[in-house]
């Protein structure tokens, strides 16, 4: 089998994760595109682990550590998304803006000090 | 590499390479279906198929351990997990206007660029390499199971207490009304029990 197969439609899965990454707007469906680049990267993976004939059998190897670190990840991030929704009511990453910059106001460090009650006043709204 | 170039042609691709091709199609629409898709039931729905066209692909790919294994642990739980997220965080049922943000066009360009980029390159530097699928199983589970505990048994053990970790913290983070939280909520009174 031609390499260029396996190496391009990985390279295609990964572009269409890296779209859905930064056009999603809900954290679930960002965290699917995570998991689409993922796969991308592992197919990469056991393509060039066959090609080579790796007598260690590393791309194999690391495909399967892959695999469970990216389950490990996708129940820590579905804990985060769900206490984000339980203190917020929603899971809209576009409204998250804490650690956002504000725009310049009237002063950096007033501004900066009003900041800190607000977003106290947000997380246990 | 050459002289395996020599005895193949683009315009004879072989019953392998077909398949892979027609499956490789199959996988990247259900991806496109994924990240553009209005109805998030329906998105994670559609990642189940892309899951599985990439385990075919491991097949084709004489990898059969790992295709087994991404069928059992993204789409026989991973998938699961995402739709008890969803579920979870009340997600509404038929289509939502609002799933895509604003940045949809930057998003766009900075994929379609990369895209270009990364097929050009790749296209560039693989034009004649060849996968050798005839000869003996690359990846059955005696191999993989051999190559992983003869030589990879650190990783392994590292990898479950990773796991153990994860999953602590999993249930650290999900618990409701812990210590901590609860020294918080003490401060103000009552933030997380009036919502549920």
């Amino acid at each position: 089998m031609h390499l260029a197969y396996p190496a391009v439609l990985a390279v295609l899965l990964f572009c269409t994760g890296l779209y859905g990454v930064l056009a999603r707007r809900n954290a679930i469906l960002v965290l699917m595109s995570v998991e689409l680049m993922l796969n991308a990267v592992n197919l990469n993976l056991v393509a060039f682990d066959v090609w080579l004939r790796d007598a260690l059998h590393g791309g194999q190897a690391l495909t399967l550590f892959t695999i469970a670190v990216a389950a490990a990840e996708i129940g820590i991030g579905l804990a985060i998304v769900l206490l984000v929704y339980r203190n917020r009511g929603s899971s809209d990453i576009d409204r998250l803006r804490d650690l956002a910059e504000r725009p310049a106001g009237p002063a950096g460090a007033a501004g900066s000090r009003e900041a800190q009650p607000d977003t106290g006043a947000e997380a246990t709204a | 590499m050459t002289l395996a170039a020599a005895s193949h042609g683009f315009l004879s691709p072989t019953g392998v390479e077909i398949a892979f091709v027609l499956v490789g199609i199959a996988t990247l629409g259900a991806a496109l279906q994924t990240v553009t898709s209005r109805q998030l039931v329906h998105a994670a729905l559609w990642l189940v198929v892309a899951l599985g066209g990439v385990a075919v692909e491991y097949l084709l790919l004489t990898a059969e351990f790992i295709a087994w294994v991404q069928v059992l642990i993204y789409v026989g739980s991973v998938v699961v997990l995402l739709l008890f997220g969803l579920m979870l965080t009340k997600a509404p049922i038929g289509p939502s206007p609002d799933a895509d943000s604003g940045n949809r066009w930057a998003a766009l360009t900075v994929a379609g660029a990369s895209a270009a980029a990364l097929v050009w390159v790749v296209v560039d530097a693989f034009r004649a390499t060849w996968i050798d699928l005839d000869g003996t199983v690359q990846g059955s589970a005696e191999v993989s199971g051999r190559s992983l505990f003869r030589f990879w048994v650190l990783p392994f053990e590292a990898l479950s207490v990773l796991l153990l970790a994860a999953l602590v913290g999993a249930i650290v983070l999900s618990r409701r009304g812990g210590d901590a939280k609860g020294a918080a909520e003490t401060s103000a009174p009552a933030a997380g029990e009036e919502r549920h």
